[in-house]
């Protein structure tokens, strides 16, 4: 990275401020976004944990909907975590080419902590943080698959768009963060 | 992978307890008494719900014993809705907790809108796999529920009364509190433990943070989207309303306008906005005006 990049990070509800810390600490700059106009000049964008139910009505009261489109249409990375991979997938934002199956791991009691690799991060084992966790159900041949668990995607990747069933932000593991800032390149 | 396919995990780890609650934040926890003002709260955006019998407002009016919720009910407001369900439990009942945690409730609040069950001991919230939610009116206290296990604190305001003023009080002496602990050298917190009657290894992280170490939501006389900013600009990372929406004219429109402030919470145009037509807030009553043994926040130490 030569300058700091400028990263958005969905804040209507939900882990936006742990995003934050993670892309802060990573030498990015970060902002904010509740309104269309908070997409201005930003190279990147994540969309954090939370409910899926109250960012999609978030994003549906905003006028959020198609702006978020374009910014991924546009080709600049955007991250998807937990609830922000479903807000991703064909049935929410269509732009990522996959169903999410939301709670796909249970109720809370069912949440979890895991170690496993996640192909283009090198190191060793991911430790990843599963809350109410989606998973991937199906995905089209666009979509690479970078790690699973039980047999199922967790993290995939479609060009320019990153989405992960876990937590890298609640860890202390900012290897993802950098696979994503890695993508501005 | 293991050899049955599956992957190895650990369930129940307090990063996962504490950090369902870190999903939470910035949203709107709604109490509800039946799965169709679940489905109310879901579809006005509500991050959770908290199922329970009646709302504060009527276990005021109604006194006697409040208790856990009728499994029954619990259960179809699970099935009704896909947002986190949450339940009460009575103040050291760890009984109600284990039916609770039976039911696979992603929540337990030990609440003191229910009649305590013990007199001198909380539930050892290290001993489940639910995660906990406890009130607190100052540091010492939310300390010592964290202690116990708890993974996320809630200032305890005054519920059922539809007043603000005791949130109020109670968030910002958690603040003036955290600051304290702040200024202090090293060689003050053991004193300040002491004072506080708090663990130590939890005063001198909150010394060195300068915040909780779990996520701090508001609850407790919150009835108006004006109330959800202030709440959140005195430094609740999210509230809790109980009676505010259905002892409302209008609570699906209430709901969405408190959820709408929360999230928008440092922007005044935009409180307006949300503040605008909603009719009659909750009947209320002045917190001042109750007697000692009609104040639910005393509940717990």
């Amino acid at each position: 990275m030569s300058s700091a990049p400028l990263v958005g990070v969905l804040a209507l509800q939900g882990g936006f401020e742990a995003h934050e810390k993670v892309l802060r600490r990573l030498g990015a700059d970060t902002r904010q976004v509740r309104v269309p106009a908070d997409l201005e000049g930003l190279q990147a964008l994540v969309i954090p944990g939370g409910e899926s139910t109250v960012m999609t009505l978030g994003i549906e009261r905003e006028g959020l909907g198609e702006p978020l489109r374009a910014f991924a249409a546009g080709g600049r990375p955007v991250l998807g975590t937990c609830a922000g991979m479903i807000m991703l997938d064909r049935l929410h934002l269509g732009v990522l080419d996959v169903l999410a199956q939301r709670n796909a791991f249970g109720r809370q009691v069912r949440s979890f902590e895991a170690d496993f690799e996640v192909e283009g991060v090198a190191g060793g084992p991911v430790h990843a943080i599963f809350i109410r966790a989606p998973w991937i159900a199906e995905h089209g041949p666009g979509v690479q698959v970078l790690a699973e668990v039980d047999g199922h995607p967790v993290a995939v990747r479609q060009r320019n768009l990153l989405a992960l069933s876990f937590h890298p932000e609640l860890t202390g593991e900012d290897r993802l963060h950098r696979f994503f800032l890695r993508m501005l390149d | 992978m293991s050899s049955n396919g599956h992957t190895p995990r650990d369930e129940a780890t307090f990063t996962v307890k504490a950090g369902l609650a870190e999903m939470l934040k910035g949203g709107v926890i709604m109490d509800v008494v039946t799965p169709e003002e679940a489905k109310i709260a879901e579809d006005a955006g509500a991050a959770a719900v908290m199922a329970l019998e009646r709302v504060p407002a009527d276990i005021r009016r109604d006194g006697g014993v409040a208790r856990m919720s009728d499994p029954e009910m619990i259960r179809g407001i699970q099935e009704a809705v896909t947002i986190p369900v949450m339940a009460k439990a009575r103040i050291g009942h760890f009984a109600e907790a284990q039916v609770l945690e039976a039911l696979e409730v992603d929540y337990i609040d030990e609440s003191e809108v229910l009649t305590p069950a013990d007199e001198i001991n909380h539930i050892d919230k290290w001993a489940f796999k639910v995660p906990f939610v406890c009130g607190a009116t100052n540091l010492g206290e939310a300390l010592r529920r964290i202690g116990e296990g708890a993974a996320m604190i809630r200032s305890k305001g005054e519920a059922g009364t539809g007043d603000i003023v005791n949130a109020v009080t109670h968030l910002r002496k958690l603040r003036t509190e955290i600051r304290w602990l702040t200024t202090l050298g090293e060689e003050e917190l053991p004193a300040a433990a002491k004072q506080l009657q708090s663990p130590l290894p939890l005063v001198r992280q909150v010394a060195a943070a300068g915040k909780l170490p779990v996520v701090l939501f508001c609850a407790g006389g919150i009835a108006t989207p004006a109330d959800a900013s202030l709440v959140m600009q005195l430094g609740a990372e999210g509230v809790f309303v109980g009676s505010g929406i259905f002892k409302s004219e209008d609570p699906a429109r209430r709901a969405r306008a408190i959820v709408e402030a929360t999230t928008h919470y440092a922007d005044p145009a935009r409180v307006a906005a949300a503040s605008t037509g909603l009719g009659r807030a909750m009947e209320s009553i002045e917190t001042s005006k109750l007697d000692a043994e009609h104040q639910l926040a005393t509940r717990g130490w």
